[in-house]
């Protein structure tokens, strides 16, 4: 902090130290008390606010606990949000391999290119794409059949929809942290590995993802992060058998108007993200800030 | 060391293993040549390295020395000629295959393990049991004497002290030849020296071949039995240190090895193996050598510590002292010779005991030196 001060001066770093701690209570502080809060009181009319009845209760959590659908709702969320990052990490982990100590210098700024020009759209529009890739007279069921794979068309909106749509929306979140690592690899490493005479599996073992394991927990808890809290891939893929917890959340906010509860069912999303994260660094030995470096 | 009896092989490198010797050459390199695109970075080259063997390559940087070391690894493949080792070509032998371990530059231990684990980690790799890699690993310590180090971290260890565990490493998968690319260049001079010592120890104790890539020639000279000087792909001369210093080959290695002062002119006669050199200052005489012809340019080099001061020597010349460097048992007085143009610079030693009455900054003097103790190679 008195660095700040002496590098700026009075004046301008206390403006800086001013602005920081503004964000901070306005958009992380204050609508974080605030929902929490709500989570915690009934929903009442407004005659009956500050009266008797306007005491700490949980039957908002209660609600969820209890209800025959939302509490399998939730734990489906956590999970195929965990599935969604775990499929990204594998399909990335080989490419961020290739691209950091394979390619050649052309090849990789040109699959650079070609993975950052879908990202230049909206995320709205890259959900829509797969949304008409995914659709029942679309072009994978019409590829799918004329290779003679399927006979009829396939049903794709749901869980495995949703599942591909997010890999794909977040697949660079999880990319880039890990290439950034292997690239940092001194390749003599590698080749001291292999002139020691280790077979291709046991380098990436014990040399390369050891090296990269910041890099993987950042992805991790990049795309965790957005996959559990994504509204738009669960919106258009998904099926009514699909429904991820975010979808309820809006629910209770704009379609019921029950603030309260989706306050509850936010604060709960929120809870279970935090502790999968930390469990996730934890399993990693990796810490917060290392990661988020 | 100087007249061991495989000197006498030296001479001719590329005879195929197994035909001349007994003992298949520990590393046998026949017309290998590496191209990268139109560069050729190594220009075919016949080399022959015997088992037991402290061989040295020294060049200049960018003169093709890693890139030969990394043929014989296996981590490039020759563009042409073949790799023998232990007199089985290599040719489509993957690295982890060959009887070669290397030591890296930049060492290349692996941060995230263990000292033990570091260098158990060639017999891992080979499925040896848990409990015999940690005996072997042990072993090792023990052999580069740093007993107690085996649960530390590379990061926690001295430069010297990576040096060592990158060679007890190396050792551990047990290689008839280890390969070492410039493993002292990061360490400050007195380690280096005292690297030096241990690592010619090291060899003589294990009998492994070691084959030594440097750019620093003291290095090279102090502890190799051969040297190969390599310039600009080629090989230049291969010999022992003493052979290399004493009798250059080629102007290359003339000016490469060592301190030399250099006349440059035509030859105007030669007889008995000596050749006399018409220069601008003078005439010169030093030993001869093949390839020069009369009336063709040579040069004349001959080492600062082969000039006497004083008068009434042959090959004398008129020089004027510039300045003195002292290094301590010696110093080295740096001259010019009178009437020179260009100027030519001539260095001379001067012991510690004669710098007392050794010719005053800015004194004409005269120095000379024995035509055996000069030598001439013509200018290619």
């Amino acid at each position: 902090m008195s660095e700040i001060f002496q590098r700026f001066g009075k004046t301008l770093g206390g403006i800086f130290v001013a602005l920081v701690l503004l964000w901070l209570a306005g958009l992380v502080l204050v609508p974080g008390i605030y929902m929490v809060n709500a989570a915690l009181t009934p929903r009442l009319p407004l005659a009956l606010r500050g009266g008797p009845d306007d005491v700490y209760v949980l039957e908002n959590f209660a609600y969820l606990l209890n209800h025959p659908n939302h509490g399998w709702i939730f734990v489906k969320t956590i999970w195929s949000s965990a599935l969604v990052t775990f499929v990204t990490l594998l399909l990335c982990y080989p490419v961020a391999y290739w691209l950091a100590q394979v390619a050649r210098k052309w090849q990789m700024r040109l699959m650079l290119v070609l993975m950052l020009v879908p990202y230049l759209m909206n995320e709205v529009l890259r959900g829509l794409a797969w949304y008409i890739i995914l659709a029942f007279s679309g072009p994978l069921n019409a590829m799918l059949m004329g290779l003679g794979l399927l006979d009829e068309p396939h049903r794709w909106y749901g869980d495995g929809g949703v599942l591909a749509g997010m890999a794909y929306a977040y697949i660079l979140f999880m990319l880039f942290p890990i290439y950034n690592a292997i690239c940092t690899l001194d390749r003599d490493q590698i080749n001291a590995a292999r002139n020691l005479g280790s077979a291709t599996w046991r380098i990436h073992r014990r040399i390369v993802l050891p090296h990269a394991k910041v890099g993987i927990a950042t992805g991790c808890v990049f795309v965790f992060m957005m996959a559990a809290g994504s509204y738009v891939a669960p919106a258009l893929l998904g099926a009514p058998g699909s429904r991820w917890f975010t979808q309820l959340v809006y629910e209770w906010f704009f379609e019921i108007g029950n603030w309260n509860r989706g306050a509850a069912y936010g604060v709960a999303l929120m809870a279970m993200c935090l502790t999968v994260v930390l469990g996730l660094l934890a399993l990693f030995r990796v810490n917060l800030t290392s990661a988020i470096k | 060391m100087l007249d061991m009896p495989r000197v006498a092989k030296m001479d001719t490198p590329g005879v195929l293993p197994g035909v001349s010797s007994p003992l298949p050459s520990a590393v046998s390199l026949n017309n290998v040549e590496m191209r990268f695109g139109p560069t050729r970075a190594v220009k075919p080259l016949s080399l022959d390295v015997q088992q037991g063997e402290f061989f040295s390559i020294l060049g200049p940087s960018g003169c093709g020395k890693t890139t030969l070391l990394r043929l014989i690894a296996g981590i490039l493949k020759p563009t042409a000629g073949q790799v023998f080792i232990n007199g089985e070509d290599m040719a489509g032998v993957p690295q982890n295959m060959r009887a070669t371990a290397m030591i890296f530059q930049s060492l290349a231990l692996f941060p995230f393990m263990t000292v033990w684990e570091n260098i158990a980690f060639g017999l891992e790799a080979r499925g040896m049991a848990k409990k015999e890699r940690r005996r072997r690993a042990q072993e090792l310590l023990e052999l580069i004497a740093l007993p107690d180090h085996g649960g530390r971290l590379p990061g926690e260890l001295s430069g010297g002290q990576r040096q060592r565990v990158a060679i007890a490493r190396a050792l551990a998968i047990q290689p008839k030849v280890l390969l070492l690319d410039e493993p002292l260049s990061a360490l400050d001079l007195k380690l280096r020296q005292h690297m030096r010592a241990e690592l010619r120890s090291l060899q003589k104790s294990t009998g492994v071949t070691f084959f030594y890539i440097t750019h620093d020639q003291s290095e090279a000279l102090a502890m190799s039995d051969r040297v190969a000087v390599m310039n600009a792909g080629t090989l230049q001369q291969v010999g022992t240190p003493h052979e290399l210093y004493s009798r250059p080959g080629t102007r290359f290695v003339a000016e490469f090895v060592g301190e030399t002062n250099v006349l440059s002119g035509s030859v105007s006669r030669i007889e008995n193996g000596t050749a006399v050199l018409d220069c601008p200052e003078g005439r010169f005489a030093g030993r001869s050598t093949p390839g020069l012809r009369e009336g063709a340019k040579a040069r004349l080099y001959v080492r600062p510590e082969a000039m006497r001061i004083g008068d009434g020597n042959h090959n004398d010349l008129a020089l004027t002292i510039e300045r003195y460097d002292f290094e301590g048992a010696f110093a080295t007085a740096h001259a010019v010779l009178e009437g020179s143009y260009p100027r030519r610079d001539v260095s001379v030693t001067i012991s510690q005991q004669s710098l007392s009455s050794a010719p005053a900054i800015g004194a004409p003097f005269r120095a000379g030196f024995c035509a055996r103790d000069a030598i001439v190679l013509p200018d290619e």
